[in-house]
């Protein structure tokens, strides 16, 4: 339950902050943290505790992003009516993608590189249909209201916060339930988990579907916060590696790994800034280059060194 | 029903460009085969070689096919010190690892080009680039027969290598069976390195046949990176034979697909039979069973 307690704290904490931060960029740098947490915790899910790689989480991603999109411009839907739709649909797309991978057994690079291909798949469709826009893209128009979901800086850090929360949730409760217990079990030792019983298969499609439907979720903020979405936005590798760096940076499979990630990344980000100037790939490299030093110094991530030095 | 007059001179295309996708698989392909790991750095590399060739060619005005000697052993050397020096050590031997390691090398790869060369769109001017040749009534462009020729030629050399050498007969054993080549007194480290390095001077033989009639930019290798991926996958992971044909029929693939259905629909076409191959025949046309 502290753990439970500890979302709780979090959620008051930021949402404290509009009322002690007055600068908009400190706004949105904490605004665009929360949201990389949210990519990063949509990973995790799958990644973290499925022990399910996903190089191509950009699927889910445009998916929600799009039909965000595609429903409010096209369709004339409401915006509130338009997200779940956003996110139902991230989680079909997931659960198709699922439902191919699993039951062919894929898993280790091949479930990387085929959710990699589907990304690509669906980044030439986006590039090709006119009712996405092509490769133009789609703009959403501005009308400032909350009935639309959009508003203000602090409007919009509310909104993100409570989509993280909801994630934030959904880990506390793998973490905590017998779904999760069967996840990190199919993760750790697939046969033995189906040896003892654990419907493997049914455990990967829901971790699946929920990754889905939180990275749509993304999406859809994203094309709410910046009004404007494009093929190469919606699909591309960025996005996918965005989400796959916050969940390894902070530390996969737990909890919080992802905030810490994406936090530690944001500062990160914004101290190459400060040091090198905005040349473009500047962030990147570093990033790549981060991503190495994980891997082969921290492999359980921030969390899990502290973790480490807490025994 | 397209004309036989269109179909054909897409199919020469095809067969070209698929024997620079089976060059470049074949690095791949190999690195797989031994090491074991995916090697997603591989178009950050052929970006890198291409780079290499383009500035050989506009600030020392060497041409492309000169460039082999220099560019080959270039690429073997920075093969062989990555996989020693840095996804060796970092991956601890986990798939997942090696996975990430060459993740982070590509980012680092492509934003380091972005930063250095900007995001240009580059080509270079060579006398036979504007060339054509004519087979049996179809026009095709002289670089891309040289490509063909060149891919099968690299080709042929790296399966001496392979089936012909002591090196090759050890980075056999290595695949194999580790534990065993380990035991019979084979330096595995330096055997995988230079299996490593081999797969990336493919790439630097692949950057110097591509170059004349294409192009370069920071993300070019992204192109390459799928379909190469689809190559190996369709011909057999680790399957030599596999990676040529499969380099073969991906090509005309994209080439035919491209008549019917455009540039860039034409793609799904590799993206569909990647997920199909590794969905329902993951072993590939020639692999043992995965």
């Amino acid at each position: 339950m502290r753990s439970l307690a500890a979302i709780g704290v979090f959620a008051l904490l930021i949402a404290l902050v509009p009322a002690m931060v007055d600068s908009g960029y400190l706004l949105n740098a904490i605004i665009m943290t929360l949201y990389a947490a949210l990519l990063g915790q949509a990973w995790n899910i799958l990644g973290g505790f499925g022990g399910l790689f996903s190089f191509g989480h950009a699927v889910f991603f445009g998916t929600g992003a799009y039909a965000m999109a595609v429903l409010q411009v096209n369709f004339g839907w409401n915006a509130w009516v338009a997200l779940p739709a956003a996110m139902v649909l991230g989680g079909a797309v997931g659960g198709f993608i699922g439902a191919l991978s699993f039951r062919y057994g894929l898993r280790g690079s091949y479930f990387a590189l085929v959710t990699l291909a589907f990304a690509e798949v669906f980044r030439v469709l986006a590039n090709t249909f006119q009712f996405t826009g092509a490769g133009v893209g789609l703009m959403v128009p501005l009308k400032e209201s909350a009935l639309n979901m959009q508003f203000g800086k602090t409007g919009f850090l509310y909104l993100i916060l409570s989509f993280l929360i909801a994630a934030q949730l959904v880990a506390w409760w793998i973490r905590h339930s017998r779904f999760g217990a069967w996840l990190q079990a199919v993760r750790d030792n697939e046969e033995s988990a189906s040896a003892l019983g654990v419907d493997v298969f049914r455990v990967k499609m829901l971790a699946i579907v929920m990754a889905g439907m939180l990275m749509a979720c993304g999406g859809a903020f994203y094309v709410q916060y910046l009004h404007y979405i494009d093929p190469h936005l919606a699909f591309g590798a960025s996005v996918s590696v965005q989400a796959l760096m916050a969940a390894i940076v902070g530390g996969i499979g737990s909890v919080w790994g992802p905030l810490v990630g994406a936090a530690a990344l944001q500062l990160l980000g914004e101290l190459t800034r400060n040091l090198m100037g905005d040349a473009p790939g500047i962030n990147l490299i570093v990033y790549g280059v981060v991503l190495v030093l994980m891997v082969n110094f921290m492999p359980r991530g921030i969390v899990g060194l502290a973790t480490r030095w807490k025994r | 029903m397209l004309e036989l007059s269109i179909l054909f001179p897409a199919l020469l295309n095809g067969l070209t460009m698929g024997a620079v996708y089976a060059l470049i698989a074949l690095g791949l392909t190999l690195i797989y085969g031994v090491l074991h790991i995916i090697n997603f750095a591989h178009g950050a590399a052929l970006m890198m070689a291409l780079y290499g060739v383009y500035y050989l060619k506009d600030s020392a005005g060497i041409d492309p096919y000169l460039a082999l000697p220099v560019v080959i052993p270039v690429m073997f050397a920075a093969g062989y010190a990555l996989q020693r020096g840095v996804i060796g050590r970092a991956s601890h031997g986990k798939d997942e690892n090696i996975l990430l390691v060459t993740l982070g090398i590509s980012i680092v790869l492509e934003n380091l080009a972005l930063f250095l060369f900007r995001s240009d769109t580059r080509t270079i001017d060579t006398p036979y680039t504007l060339s054509t040749l004519d087979i049996a009534g179809a026009m095709i462009s002289l670089p891309k027969v040289v490509a063909f020729g060149g891919a099968l030629v690299t080709a042929a050399v790296l399966l001496l290598i392979v089936y012909g050498t002591d090196l090759g007969r050890a980075i056999r054993a290595c695949a194999k069976e580790r534990q065993g080549a380990k035991l019979v007194g084979i330096d595995v480290d330096h055997v995988f390195a230079m299996s490593f390095g081999i797969g990336l001077a493919c790439l630097g033989a692949a950057a110097c046949f591509l170059l004349p009639a294409y192009y370069v930019n920071p993300t070019v290798g992204n192109g390459f990176v799928l379909i190469a991926f689809t190559v190996v996958v369709l011909g057999g992971m680790g399957s030599f034979s596999g990676a040529l044909l499969g380099g073969f029929i991906i090509g005309i693939v994209e080439s035919v697909g491209g008549l019917w259905l455009g540039e860039s629909l034409g793609q799904i076409g590799i993206f569909l039979i990647f997920i199909a191959v590794l969905l329902f025949r993951p072993q590939g046309l020639f692999g043992a069973k995965a």
